[in-house]
């Protein structure tokens, strides 16, 4: 090739040295505003009001986010299986809801929010005569671990075609027997395929400190959206509340 | 450096366009992201910080020492690394994406791709950095070790945001997870990219200082001083000449 694209853009000019000058001084003081507008942007940015503990403009970054996902989410898009071999040791990471007496005896999951109107109410047998899901799958925590855990209980989606939920439904919250602890989700997340109403984690019953006798496993959100020691649960029209976004963390937390 | 200073008996000087416009934009605009992006990504990293340098269970450095952590004042900031991270991650990326979109409609590549002989020519360039060579080879806009290193930058950045998709989404972007190794082998690579542009900056600004200011300049205003013409050794005007 005798075209050396290179040499082509080899533009030169003869000017004066005060014009070069003034033009140096020009690009300069763009790239000092430039620098002084960062500086400014970041200040601003943190101190704007916070909505949920986040500065707002960030909260409207995650609700960005959430649209991007929501629009591209498939409930058919499974968190990656494991087979059993791969099972690592549990790992307990959160007492939050777990510090309150409660008496399992008497324990009886409360769902609201259903078509029929009216709050049902169902002891653990009842749920474990409903059909059982199992799945060995990463439970992803914020912080940046992940352990390969085996969860069976009942698939969120079997219970809503015994119990359906009312029609307007768009989100699930649910929360601790003392209300300490409680979570939101949105809805297509709550009926993911892999999302149990856990019974039994690693083939054993739900020990008390991973949130016996029932709790949550959400394979397509991160391990804060995994309620233990479950109370009660509602289908809702509203965002019902949740700890963790409360406190600065992304309401959507699916992944 | 060439001489910038105009002759003393002149009141004019050539200059050399260098940098367009676009190019000094993406750059400097990168700049500022890139900060905010390792930053917040550090407050993340902070949570569960589990790499290190060794062997099995000996420890040469750790990332990081709580000295570190408390000087920078990082611990107990994850919700805001997330929330800033997730933010200017959009920035970051679209930034990036123009100045490859650029760069290709641009025909800039040209200038910065590593060219069959840039590998070889590196080792030369290298050893002149040490001092270990006295003649620096003739060259373009770019020698051939930052064609490389400008290239890979590229390159990492873009690893940076696919790693980051998978470990953002692994489940809606499994298929991406999956073929990056995993959750946490794409983690791995996310923290030893970003490592990777710490020390592409260090490096950087060390050879900034070495290339002088009127390259520096250059950066910010497009241009640099042409060296007076009878000074001009004849190479850099016909540099690749024996470019096939």
């Amino acid at each position: 090739m005798n075209i050396d694209p290179e040499k082509s853009e080899v533009r030169e000019e003869t000017v004066d040295a005060d014009s070069a000058r003034w033009m140096s001084r020009r690009s300069y003081l763009t790239l000092l505003a430039g620098f002084a507008g960062s500086v400014a942007g970041w200040k601003w940015l943190k101190s704007t009001s916070k909505t949920d503990n986040t500065p707002w403009p960030l909260r409207e970054a995650f609700q960005f986010n959430e649209k991007v996902s929501n629009a591209v989410y498939s409930p058919e898009r499974l968190s990656p299986t494991f087979p059993e071999s791969r099972i690592d040791p549990p790992r307990q990471n959160g007492i939050i809801g777990l510090q309150t007496a409660f008496d399992p005896v008497t324990w009886r999951l409360r769902v609201s929010g259903l078509r029929d109107g009216a709050p049902a109410e169902f002891s653990l047998a009842e749920i474990k005569a409903m059909p059982r899901t199992e799945v060995v799958t990463e439970l992803r925590c914020i912080e940046g671990w992940s352990l390969v855990v085996k969860w069976a209980g009942v698939a969120m989606k079997d219970l809503v075609k015994l119990h359906p939920h009312r029609e307007d439904a768009g989100f699930l919250g649910a929360t601790t027997p003392d209300g300490e602890y409680y979570v939101g989700l949105d809805l297509p997340v709550a009926l993911h395929p892999q999302t149990l109403l856990c019974y039994e984690m690693n083939d054993e019953p739900l020990s008390y400190p991973h949130g016996a006798p029932l709790r949550l496993a959400v394979p397509g959100a991160y391990g804060i959206k995994h309620l233990k020691r479950m109370g009660s649960m509602a289908f809702a029209a509203e965002r019902p509340p949740d700890y963790w976004a409360e406190r600065g963390y992304d309401y959507y937390s699916a992944q | 450096m060439a001489s910038e200073r105009e002759k003393p008996d002149s009141k004019t000087v050539t200059l050399r366009h260098k940098h367009p416009l676009a190019i000094r934009w993406f750059h400097w605009l990168n700049f500022p992201l890139l900060t905010v992006m390792i930053w917040s990504g550090l407050l993340i990293y902070w949570a569960n910080d589990v790499y290190h340098i060794g062997i099995g269970t000996w420890t040469w450095f750790e990332f990081f020492p709580d000295a570190f952590y408390k000087k920078l004042g990082v611990p107990q900031r994850l919700a805001e690394g997330m929330a800033l991270h997730f933010a200017f991650m959009w920035l970051f990326a679209i930034n990036g994406l123009a100045y490859v979109l650029y760069l290709s409609i641009s025909g800039q590549w040209r200038c910065l791709l590593p060219k069959k002989k840039s590998w070889g020519e590196a080792w030369a360039v290298f050893l002149h950095d040490l001092y270990l060579r006295k003649t620096a080879l003739p060259q373009g806009k770019y020698n051939a070790a930052q064609r490389i290193s400008y290239t890979a930058v590229i390159l990492m950045a873009g690893g940076s945001v696919l790693t980051g998709l998978a470990i953002y989404k692994p489940v809606q972007a499994g298929w991406l997870t999956a073929l990056l190794g995993g959750y946490q082998t794409a983690r791995f690579l996310h923290f030893w990219l970003t490592i990777g542009f710490c020390a592409f900056f260090i490096i950087h600004i060390l050879q900034v200082i070495r290339a002088g200011y009127n390259a520096f300049r250059a950066v910010i205003t497009g241009w640099e001083i042409a060296p007076q013409a009878k000074e001009k050794p004849e190479e850099t005007l016909s540099d690749n000449a024996g470019n096939p």
